[in-house]
């Protein structure tokens, strides 16, 4: 069943896929009302021994790990064990979902209708139903679909009764909570919320995790939830997240099931409901609080055309085959398997080093419209600084020209077959009519209206040029979000030109060193997994050559004259994101005083850049964008240039300006690697 | 026989006896004077070497009785009749001369074999396929100067040249040998061993002590790179019990005695060992030592660790024991914990001093059938709780509860049948035990009467507390009487393409359920992923309990029809089995032992300074390697 391989074989163009079928056709021809009362019978997990949520619970209030930890806290605080017991109780009692079968019925009565409203079309691989199905009988399974969107758990917990499968319990976050009626609806839907920091609190920590063992292991239900943690407000997949894989994983470690089935499902969407939502969230508007009464507010969605959405449920990876060679399971002898252990450096390693792979794996099946490739060709042309846009038989004509090569490079790329190509771009441009503007048969991001079309009823008048600035910055961002939807494609090949841009020379060995350190730079940006460079690099010369944009000899790494088009292109996709590092070292080096604090350190450096991108001294208003100034600062956090000091105030920062300034120059080209290597050693 | 001093014949004294006979009964054969217990000079001194060969049970010449390429006696083999109907041949066993009409559905279904697909073995030994000896000719003439009798027979060397591995057994019956060992001693005496023993390390012979042959461990395979003379040092002749010491309770036994006849001849005089292997038909005291057995009673006897008092061992340095038969000491570590376990590598034991206890008044079988498997391994952790075990408790998972049904002779009477049929019904339909999940447990009780039937009572009301039936005393036999006719029902499955192994492992309680749905998934997966066309049976039993964990026995085989190289598959898939017992905290041996087949773990077993102090032992001890069989190390 598991292939090993959870990603990628060398060349990325014979990946193998499977068909879509629309399931909201059927849908649209029979009654809703039927298809939520029908006879609902999943197959379930072999091994399962049946039991009602409320056995759940009580399963896990016995369990000797919560036994062991409530007498530990109860040692060590010197409280009484039926205080203690209490909390549990309480905590358990938050935590836990109410899964009923009504509740989910009334969903996919309501859902149908809302789908069908919103969507054009829903699009699911039906092999990989099938191979889900096969998987839930014979090992519990753990669901793990990308995070884009509310609608992502709905939807899949949709898809699984549309396609009568077991109905998972998805690990949500308590901010849904606060949504007094939703959040006991999505509970009653197989939702179990989680605080979203509880990193001291060993409590919280056993009761949680024993919470979602005994769920896996009496393969009670699949188990969903999202490895990014979070829902990405850039459409980047974001550095995964440990915990609750590790808490997955543990069973097969320990030995308590034979093996764990992990099922990456990549959905994808045509338009993201929350686009405008992100990008202001990134500019620095406070992301509004869930609430019930805000959610309603949102209706006015509903008479928007959001194209279709994609959902590829990829191969099962076997936890087993993923561990074989690189687990010993022997270390978990010497110690009852009940008493909580970190995981050991092994351990952690591999399960980090699992997550990337599945994240990838997601990234792989994410199916990308034409729209993506348009977002990128008009950001690029945006920033060139033509004023007018581009000519639309010239969009069109680089669009194909992008088709062809992201299909090299192993895109899934859902470009209708028999449609001619301008035909394709001008569709794409009308469901997206938000974000771009033609006239006289010429395309430009819609930048000109202020306040923008998600922006409505503010007041116009007296626009401040910073005002006018950010208005700006939630379209691009916006289409940023699209085409960072493509970036894993054209990443490596991208961070290859990139490093050939910066390299001061054409020697390998100079080009690998400029590549690495890039790599290493941005690898809180992007997905990479760790250890992968020599890897990575093969890789992106790999295509790079195929495509005969490159030469590459035993010495030398040359740029063919053919190869120029697609080394711009992708220089100019990681530009932004260069720059974006580059500003941010400035910052630190030049503003930063004594006492910034972590938490001052996005509002000061938006501060910064909003000043440099009005002075003109900033090409890319995408900077703004707070998801790259955190994923910068963790990145130089992690290099050791600027460190956390820990004490009075929380978390100040100190800036080693002698190395910021060796990394800002480094990137910039104006330095050598070789150096900033050293500067990080 | 069995002393039922309560008198009266009531059934449970008659399956009492019966119970006795099994195992020891089938030998009414004429015991020989000498046997008696006295104490003995050594036979070899002055008496022609041959005179009482045909009164042994084993004798020299093993295979005249016994299978050169199979398990047990010649005599005692499953078929397929004409009919179509499973058989069991001879008159050793009570199952023999019986129809065993459940077994040919249940081996077609289990494994998809059929009767039509035969894979009979090579009927005769050819003598000239066998390598011919390399003698070391000084020490066969010094040897032959002593008067220890000694073989290079063909059919001699090869039959001590295996144990009971699958791969060994698969190549016997393909007529293939590989190295065998290149002359056969049989010394009478611990004196001979000594002589021997000397002469091999004047000579740099290589020495590999041989005892019942019942290894699984590939321990008496002769190792391939091995260019001295190999010289099989047969104990079977140094068989007698050299005296009893009442007051002590304690035997002194020579190492080369077989568990039957150990027992028998010590039932003759109203005691028993308690020792009680599957295998002690066949095995000896010396083996039992030499790899660290256990019995199946040993929740009363203790396994043979616990029953040793005294040993004596030759090695190439002088003869190892101790002085004294305190039954314990604080000298040290103790001595006794080099020899056993040591599987041939430093010596021979010769002499043993054994606790005795006298015969069980009364001995009671018993079954329990639990609604799943893991409630029957819930009553068995409680009943080591209580550490009130019975002298055996096993529980054996559902395939082997179907097989050992499948193994139900023929039923004379419509009465017995439809008292099956009633008691399926109630088990079934009653009391809604799934027939493809319930499991049984199997009882022995040995005790006095009184004590038997309070502690039956005591761990009845536990299993009774885990949902546990009790199904009768019949059931609790039949399972015992499986133990020892499994063995010649492997060699059934070698005739039409089906191939097997069990092996076994000790767990702590609360890995128990886990080791064995891994285990046995484990094998179903290789098996399928290695191109066994043919689902495998992939079964365990727990087949003893301690306070701190439980003894697991994994069965396994599967239908090779279509594989090139089933034994490589085979090796593989029980290669894979034995990491996931490693990877699930099961040791690497509860008393098979390491040989050769297990050794790549030991390292990992023992830690590298354990290996260590092993090395060193081994060095000093041997330091030529005349003990050469290269197992454990």
């Amino acid at each position: 069943m598991a292939s090993k391989a959870v990603y990628s074989q060398r060349d990325p163009m014979l990946k193998k896929r499977d068909d879509f079928e629309d399931i909201l056709e059927e849908r649209r021809n029979s009654s809703d009302l039927r298809y939520a009362l029908r006879c609902y019978a999943p197959v379930v997990y072999k091994g399962l021994c049946p039991s009602k949520a409320g056995t759940l619970k009580s399963m896990v209030l016995q369990s000797d790990q919560l036994h062991y930890v409530i007498h530990q806290v109860c040692r060590e605080t010197g409280r009484a064990v039926d205080d203690v017991q209490e909390e549990v109780s309480s905590i358990l009692e938050e935590m836990a979902h109410r899964l009923q079968l009504s509740t989910v019925r009334f969903f996919a009565f309501t859902l149908s209708k809302v789908f069908k409203t919103l969507f054009r079309s829903i699009c699911v691989n039906e092999e990989g139903i099938q191979r889900l199905q096969q998987a839930i009988q014979e090992h519990p399974v753990v669901l793990l679909p990308s995070h884009r969107s509310y609608m992502d758990f709905l939807l899949m917990s949709y898809l699984l009764y549309t396609y009568d499968l077991a109905l998972p319990v998805i690990a949500a976050g308590m901010d849904f909570m606060g949504m007094k009626f939703v959040g006991e609806m999505l509970r009653m839907s197989g939702a179990f919320f989680i605080r979203r920091s509880f990193g001291g609190d060993k409590l919280y920590w056993a009761v949680f995790s024993e919470y979602v063992k005994t769920m896996l292991k009496n393969g009670f239900a699949p188990v969903e939830f999202f490895l990014e943690g979070t829902r990405s407000r850039t459409s980047k997949s974001l550095t995964p997240k440990l915990g609750l894989l590790n808490i997955v994983m543990d069973p097969f470690f320990k030995g308590e099931v034979f093996d764990v089935s992990l099922v990456p499902v990549s959905i994808s969407y045509e338009r993201i409901l929350e686009e405008s939502l992100y990008a202001r969230e990134l500019l620095g508007v406070p992301k509004p609080k869930e609430s019930t009464s805000g959610l309603i507010k949102a209706r006015k969605v509903l008479s928007e055309d959001y194209g279709s959405i994609h959902v590829y449920f990829g191969q099962p990876v076997s936890v087993r085959s993923l561990a074989e060679g690189r687990v010993n399971r022997c270390q978990f002898n010497l110690i009852p398997r009940h008493i909580p252990k970190k995981p050991s450096e092994d351990i952690h390693s591999f399960v980090n080093d699992s997550a990337y792979r599945l994240v990838r794996a997601q990234e792989e099946n994410m199916v990308l419209k034409p729209w993506v490739l348009l977002a990128s060709l008009l950001l690029q042309n945006q920033v060139s600084g033509q004023k007018r846009g581009i000519a639309l038989d010239e969009l069109t004509e680089q669009a194909v020209w992008l088709r062809d090569l992201s299909r090299q490079y192993g895109a899934f790329l859902h470009w209708p077959e028999h449609t001619p190509p301008s035909e394709v771009v001008s569709s794409s441009l009308s469901l997206h009519r938000g974000l771009v503007r033609i006239s006289e048969g010429r395309v430009q991001l819609a930048l000109g209206q202020t306040g923008g079309p998600a922006a409505p009823g503010e007041p116009r008048s007296a626009v401040t040029p910073e005002e006018e600035l950010l208005s700006q910055a939630v379209i691009i961002l916006s289409c940023a979000s699209y085409r960072n939807q493509a970036l894993h494609v054209f990443l490596r090949p991208a961070l290859l030109a990139s490093a050939i841009h910066t390299a001061s020379s054409n020697k390998k060995q100079e080009v690998f060193n400029s590549f690495s350190f890039l790599r290493n730079m941005f690898s809180n940006e992007f997905i990479l997994c760790p250890g992968a460079t020599v890897q990575d690099f093969e890789e992106a010369c790999y295509l790079l050559v195929k495509t005969g944009a490159l030469q590459v000899t035993q010495q030398d790494v040359l740029v063919t004259e053919r190869g120029h088009r697609t080394l711009v292109f992708l220089t100019s996709m990681l530009d932004p994101f260069l720059q974006g590092y580059q500003v941010v070292c400035r910052f630190l080096c030049e503003e930063a005083t004594e006492a910034l604090t972590e938490k001052q350190f996005i509002p000061a450096v938006r501060k910064f850049i909003i000043k440099h991108l009005l002075a003109g001294r900033l090409r890319y208003t995408e900077v703004l964008s707070s998801d790259l100034q955190k994923n910068s600062l963790a990145a130089l956090l992690r290099l050791g240039a600027v460190r956390k000091i820990k004490g009075a105030e929380q978390g100040t920062l100190k800036v080693n300006t002698v190395m910021v300034n060796s990394l800002e120059d480094t990137l910039g080209g104006k330095l050598p690697t070789q150096k900033a290597v050293i500067a990080r050693l | 026989m069995a002393s039922n001093s309560s008198g009266g014949s009531s059934d449970r004294q008659r399956i009492a006896q019966q119970r006795l006979r099994i195992i020891a009964g089938h030998l009414q054969r004429p015991v020989d004077g000498d046997s008696a217990i006295l104490a003995a000079e050594c036979k070899a001194q002055g008496s022609k070497p041959d005179t009482s060969r045909e009164e042994k049970t084993v004798p020299r010449r093993r295979q005249e009785i016994m299978k050169w390429n199979g398990w047990g006696y010649s005599d005692s083999r499953f078929l397929f009749n004409k009919k179509g109907q499973a058989e069991f041949t001879g008159k050793r066993y009570r199952l023999s001369g019986m129809i065993i009409p459940g077994l040919k559905d249940w081996f077609e279904c289990t494994f998809g074999a059929s009767l039509q697909h035969k894979t009979p073995a090579t009927p005769l030994l050819n003598s000239s396929a066998v390598q011919p000896p390399t003698l070391n000719e000084a020490f066969v003439e010094e040897l032959k100067s002593t008067g220890i009798p000694f073989s290079q027979d063909a059919e001699d060397r090869v039959f001590r040249a295996h144990g009971h591995c699958l791969h060994e057994i698969f190549a016997l019956r393909e007529g293939k040998f590989g190295r065998v060992p290149d002359m056969v001693v049989w010394p009478n005496c611990h004196n001979d061993v000594v002589k021997i023993v000397e002469l091999a390390s004047k000579h740099n012979v290589c020495l590999i002590p041989y005892g019942g042959g019942t290894s699984v461990s590939s321990a008496l395979e002769c190792p391939p790179e091995e260019t001295r003379s190999i010289v099989s040092l047969d104990t079977s002749q140094m068989n007698r019990i050299l005296w009893v010491d009442e007051k002590n309770l304690t035997a002194h036994v020579e190492a080369g005695i077989v568990g039957q006849d150990l027992e028998r001849l010590l039932n003759e005089s109203g005691y028993c060992t308690g020792h009680e292997p599957d295998s002690m038909e066949f095995s000896s005291l010396g083996g039992w030592v030499a790899t660290r057995a256990s019995g199946m009673k040993k929740n009363i006897y203790g396994n043979i660790e616990d029953l040793v008092v005294h040993i004596k061992m030759v090695t190439p340095q002088g003869v190892i024991e101790k002085s004294c038969q305190g039954p314990r000491m604080s000298t040290g570590p103790d001595i006794h914990h080099f020899i056993m376990g040591s599987e041939g590598t430093l010596g021979v034991v010769t002499e043993v001093t054994m606790k005795i206890r006298p015969m069980p008044e009364y001995q009671k079988y018993g079954s329990v059938v639990f609604p799943n498997f893991e409630q029957g391994v819930a009553c068995l952790r409680e009943v080591a709780r209580q550490r009130c075990a019975p002298a055996s408790i096993r529980l054996m998972d559902n395939e082997q509860f179907k097989f050992g049904h499948a193994l139900k002779p023929q039923v004379s009477s419509i009465f017995t049948s439809f008292l099956d049929g009633l008691k399926k019904f109630y088990i079934t339909k009653f009391k809604g035990f799934d027939p493809n999940r319930l499991c049984v447990a199997t009882l022995l009780f040995e005790g006095d009467r009184e004590k038997v039937l309070q502690h039956e009572k005591q761990v009845y009301d536990i299993a009774a507390k885990f949902g546990g039936l009790a199904a009768g005393e019949d059931n609790g036999q039949r399972g015992y009487m499986l133990t020892f006719v499994i063995a010649y029902l492997r060699d059934l499955g070698m005739d039409y393409y089906v191939i097997g192994e069990s092996f076994e492992t000790s767990v702590p309680w609360d890995r128990v359920l886990d080791i064995c749905r891994n285990v046995k998934a484990r094998i179903v997966r290789e098996c399928k992923e290695r191109g066994v066309q043919f689902p495998p049976l992939s079964t365990c039993r727990v087949t003893q309990t301690y306070d701190a964990g439980a003894c697991v026995y994994f069965y396994f085989a599967f239908n090779y029809r279509g594989l090139s190289d089933p034994v490589h598959v085979y090796e593989q898939v029980e290669h894979a089995a034995r990491e996931e017992i490693l990877a699930n905290g099961g040791s690497l041996s509860h008393h098979h032992g390491v040989g050769k087949l297990r050794k790549e773990w030991m390292r990992e077993t023992v830690s590298n300074v354990g290996m260590g102090m092993l090395k060193s032992v081994k060095d000093y001890v041997d330091p030529n390697n005349i003990f050469g069989n290269r197992n454990l190390l």
